[in-house]
């Protein structure tokens, strides 16, 4: 297992330099350079201050050199100044904003398993019958529906024509001001639509994944087996089809961790969640570009750490992954 | 976005994906492609449905009841109507002759994202399953470190760094959603060139360029077909979230996505604003999934009964 572990940790190093090599050659072979927006908003720079500038950010230097320098600072979490008007470090900024984030995607990940897993497996084993095909109706528009509009409707339906959800922020004004309790009831209305919106969306893709995967458990020898010496049928579901089945299933967690952290620019500003996709999103719209680095470098760092506990916990439940036999 | 890769397909130890070589050059293939097909009531409606839409295009100018760039003072965030069938925006621009329109760019940024994307996974796919070792390592870890990035954030990045146009959208996109592509084809690549008839071109001294090109991409179509099929579904999707967030499709071009920001604006006073691009979208994506998990199934013989 140790060795195993290790193994796996070595192999993030080939990957973490790979994510700052297209990070930094993304915001680099775009035309123009970083200054030119701080310099843009005062018309009246010189030459000389342009320059000041440029070695201040240590643009007069080759790239192959600015690269080592930012790999440097990076690699003590300093991902440098923002260029927004506070002028604040990019990791303070990034590192008030991820819990929000994180805490938002963990919950609607938990509903999205706690959901999503049970369907599944009932539209697996109740295979082409109704319940099954209203199932596959339901993901299939799961599939296509833009969750930002889904979002929208339910803003106008829940919190313009009813009044009875607030559509945006996390707390209400004055929120202070409230007792504990009334304080915790307001939060959780506020997270009431876009955790729903944000469940829903991924409903889709992991009902499917689990249902596909329990159909194919199902077909096994052994399930045969066991319904053969008279088991009944919900324990051959749940106790010999569904540990098998499950095995996939933590592998999509894997793989779905961009998606969610992505899809949090969406959500966060349409709901003004003062997240890391809002702080992203409003990066991005005043090209502060150590902010966009910088949460670019973190989130796929996220993503990886993400896939790594996945494979872990897939070697924990399959013993033949770890002893490097498939 | 939508291609979910599916467990129940068998996989070997090198990665090969176990599936039959289908050729579309054999008019058996066909025929048992398209009675199986045809059974598939779901794909039917999707393939309708994506009909639909070229034509809806193809013929925007003929079907449009208004110009959808017609600024009226006077009709300005009505509700829908005799006259304006989706009422108007807060322009007083026609919002039934815009989401006419809006199928035109979704569509066209559709497809040629999805080409890019193709182009580039197919390229890479076959390299690194033709020529193996080093290329192969080199060009999957590749494809690992695209995957870490959270796409939208990835896509945001590029937009942010160059101008937001109708261009940029699908370049993006393009690029940035390839890598599906490049595993799927790979591991077709990697099942076919072990086949007889590859060994037999070898044989008879045929180049890399010509078995690569004549003989395993041919063979390797079906599958990209289906990957295809999804990912413009995906692409749209993508399109409208960023036309959404005011980063795609620029107006006064009318998307389904930038409609939906004014829907957004206007929520409190305006419902059509936001209903009906919203359903545009909907129905779009539904249907090329629709159409591309029955041209999947069709394709599949083990479901063949």
């Amino acid at each position: 297992m140790i060795t195993y572990l290790a193994k796996r940790i070595l192999m993030l190093i080939p990957l973490l330099i790979g994510i700052t090599l297209i990070t930094f050659a993304v915001i680099h072979l775009a035309p123009g350079e970083p200054v030119d927006m701080q310099i843009s908003m005062s018309p009246k720079v010189s030459a000389e201050a342009r320059q000041r500038i440029r070695e201040f950010y240590g643009l007069d230097k080759p790239l192959h050199v600015q690269y080592v320098q930012w790999l440097g600072r990076m690699a003590r979490l300093d991902f440098g100044r923002s260029f927004a008007p506070d002028n604040r470090p990019v990791t303070d900024k990034i590192a008030e904003r991820i819990p929000i984030t994180l805490s938002l995607n963990l919950i609607a990940l938990i509903l999205e398993f706690g959901i999503a897993l049970p369907i599944g497996i009932l539209a697996a084993v109740r295979r082409d019958t109704m319940l099954d095909k209203g199932i596959t109706v339901f993901v299939f528009v799961g599939f296509a529906v833009p969750t930002f509009w889904l979002a929208l409707l339910l803003m106008y339906f829940f919190g313009v024509k009813l009044g009875w959800l607030p559509i945006s922020g996390l707390h209400s004004l004055g929120s202070d001001r409230m007792g504990l309790f009334a304080w915790f009831a307001d939060l959780l209305k506020h997270l009431i639509l876009p955790i729903g919106v944000m469940t829903f969306g991924s409903l889709a893709g992991l009902s499917r994944y689990m249902r596909s995967s329990m159909l194919e458990v199902i077909r096994q020898d052994y399930i045969t087996t066991a319904r053969a010496k008279g088991l009944p049928e919900r324990t051959v579901i749940l106790r010999h089809a569904l540990r098998n089945a499950l095995l996939p299933v933590i592998t999509f967690l894997g793989f779905s961790l961009p998606g969610l952290i992505g899809g949090s620019v969406i959500f966060e500003t349409i709901f003004a969640i003062p997240g890391m996709g809002q702080l992203f999103y409003q990066g991005v719209m005043m090209r502060d570009y150590p902010l966009i680095m910088g949460i670019l470098v973190i989130g796929a760092f996220l993503t990886l750490i993400g896939n790594l506990l996945a494979d872990v916990c897939y070697s924990i439940a399959d013993p033949r992954i770890r002893q490097g036999r498939t | 976005m939508s291609a979910i890769p599916s467990p129940t397909r068998a996989s070997d130890k090198a990665g090969h994906e176990v599936t039959p070589v289908m050729d579309f050059r054999n008019s058996y293939f066909y025929a048992v492609f398209w009675k199986s097909f045809r059974r598939n009531r779901f794909a039917v409606t999707g393939g309708a449905v994506v009909a639909i839409l070229f034509a809806i295009s193809l013929l925007a100018p003929f079907i449009t009841p208004w110009d959808p760039a017609a600024i009226n003072a006077y009709q300005v965030l009505t509700p829908p109507s005799a006259t304006h069938w989706m009422g108007t925006d807060e322009l007083g621009r026609d919002v039934f002759s815009r989401v006419i329109y809006g199928a035109r760019i979704s569509l066209y940024v559709g497809f040629v994202a999805v080409g890019i994307s193709l182009v580039i996974g197919v390229m890479i796919g076959l390299a690194s399953g033709f020529y193996g070792g080093w290329i192969d390592a080199i060009l999957m870890r590749f494809v690992d470190i695209m995957l870490c990035f959270p796409t939208f954030f990835l896509i945001l990045a590029m937009i942010a760094l160059l101008e937001p146009s109708i261009w940029i959208i699908m370049l993006v996109i393009g690029v940035t959603s390839w890598m599906g592509v490049a595993r799927l084809v790979r591991a077709e690549v990697l099942s076919i060139k072990e086949r007889d008839y590859i060994m037999a071109a070898r044989s008879i001294g045929a180049s890399d360029m010509r078995i690569i090109f004549r003989h395993i991409l041919p063979n390797a179509a079906a599958p990209m077909l289906v990957a295809a099929t999804l990912g413009v579904g995906g692409a749209i999707l993508t399109e409208s979230a960023l036309s959404f967030l005011g980063i795609g499709v620029q107006p006064p071009i009318p998307s389904w996505g930038n409609i939906l920001t004014s829907g957004k604006d206007y929520l409190e006073f305006a419902w059509w604003l936001s209903l009906f691009p919203g359903l545009a979208i909907l129905v779009t994506v539904l249907a090329y999934n629709l159409l591309g998990e029955g041209i999947r199934d069709a394709l599949d013989p083990r479901l063949h009964r």
